[in-house]
């Protein structure tokens, strides 16, 4: 089980929850588990060719997964995965 | 004050005549862009920055030796560090930690100290935090409160809708700009109205809640600035990430237009308004520029 961080903008999606237990061992499998749970969520994250949007960042710890192995990042037991937006006005 | 410090220098940008991204409009219609990213400080939130702080040293509530403090997505805490340093007041920002390193590093070498809230709440973190520290030291602060402070606009309908009024000779017939504090489309919108009622006004907004048009703010799912008016807008109409980071990329390669994503959002929406016309003159607003956002 990874835990997951849901940014502000999208604990809608999640029944207002700003920390979620997901089971999956990569990037790309916990965010699929997520969305079987909570449908909206690959909508919002995912462009129209299957890539993650390029204005989304996604940290395991405190990692970047660009810097990583994106999508295929590996999350051990009790690693963090962390969905930051970009940030709004003022 | 020390009226003849850099923030002389705030304001009276150039407005700039879009001529490539613009190709396939009608001949009759045109689309200008305020260079706001020429203000000293490097945004137009130079305008509402120096305005809140005048006002707060002309009632003495900015009294020496208080520190002047807000929350901030980064444009509006240069200003405040740029302006707090010609006039000699310290400055404190509390900022998401996931603001660009380009704003934390230019608002230290100004003199401000950065209090970071967590990335995860976005500038609504930041507002709730900044509260905090007011509330825990009320006399220590002066708060400006932008996203509430009537000055935001008000900076904007004393300065930018006139220029933007003049510098087009009157031809404005729509002005058009992305809303973060929403200072700018309600001060100059309300100038322009003023101005005729004829000029249309109009909000952009990101399209989805989670978006990357770093500094615009999707109102729904955000804490709503006091100072937001829809009813006095003619309509907000959506924009797309996407859409806004292939114009920002464009307007460097074919407009010699180096600015930042909120930018390039705002001439998308202007070229979006703009295609159902067939004569106008749009405005619009470059907010920062490109070096803002880089690493």
């Amino acid at each position: 089980m990874a835990k997951v961080r849901i940014p502000t903008p999208l604990q809608k999606l999640a029944e207002n929850q700003a920390e979620l237990e997901v089971s999956g061992t990569s990037v790309k499998e916990v965010l699929a588990n997520l969305e079987a749970k909570y449908p909206g969520f690959q909508e919002r994250l995912y462009d129209d060719k299957g890539q993650l949007r390029r204005f989304i960042n996604f940290y395991v710890n405190e990692e970047d997964i660009r810097f990583a192995d994106g999508e295929a990042t590996i999350l051990k037991e009790d690693d963090e995965l962390s969905i930051v937006p970009a940030i709004a006005g003022g | 004050m020390k009226d003849s410090s850099i923030i002389q220098a705030i304001g009276n940008t150039p407005l700039i005549k879009l001529y490539s991204v613009t190709k396939d409009l009608p001949k009759k219609v045109e689309i200008y862009a305020k260079a706001e990213l020429l203000n000293p400080g490097g945004s137009v939130k130079d305008r509402p920055a120096l305005r809140m702080i005048q006002e707060g040293i002309r009632t003495g509530e900015l009294s020496p030796g208080k520190i002047i403090m807000d929350p901030t997505s980064g444009n509006t805490g240069v200003a405040y560090a740029m302006i707090g340093s010609a006039l000699g007041y310290r400055v404190e920002l509390v900022v998401p930690e996931n603001v660009s390193r380009a704003r934390k590093e230019i608002a230290k070498s100004y003199g401000a100290k950065l209090t970071f809230s967590s990335a995860m709440e976005g500038s609504d973190g930041a507002i709730r935090l900044s509260q905090k520290l007011k509330a825990e030291n009320p006399d220590k602060y002066f708060m400006p409160n932008q996203y509430n402070n009537h000055l935001n606009p008000q900076a904007h309908y004393e300065s930018t809708g006139i220029e933007i009024y003049e510098q087009t000779a009157g031809r404005i017939t729509h002005f058009i700009t992305g809303i973060g504090t929403s200072g700018t489309v309600m001060g100059v919108g309300r100038r322009l109205k003023e101005y005729s009622s004829d000029i249309k006004v109009y909000a952009a907004e990101p399209a989805e809640a989670l978006h990357g048009l770093e500094g615009l703010k999707h109102m729904e799912s955000s804490i709503v600035p006091g100072i937001y008016d829809p009813s006095q807008l003619d309509g907000v109409r959506p924009i797309a990430t996407e859409v806004g980071y292939e114009m920002t990329e464009r307007l460097a390669l074919e407009e010699g237009l180096f600015v930042g994503y909120s930018s390039g959002a705002n001439v998308a929406a202007a070229l979006e308004l703009a295609k159902d016309l067939k004569e106008g003159v749009v405005v619009t607003i470059l907010c920062d520029s490109g070096t803002r956002y880089l690493c």
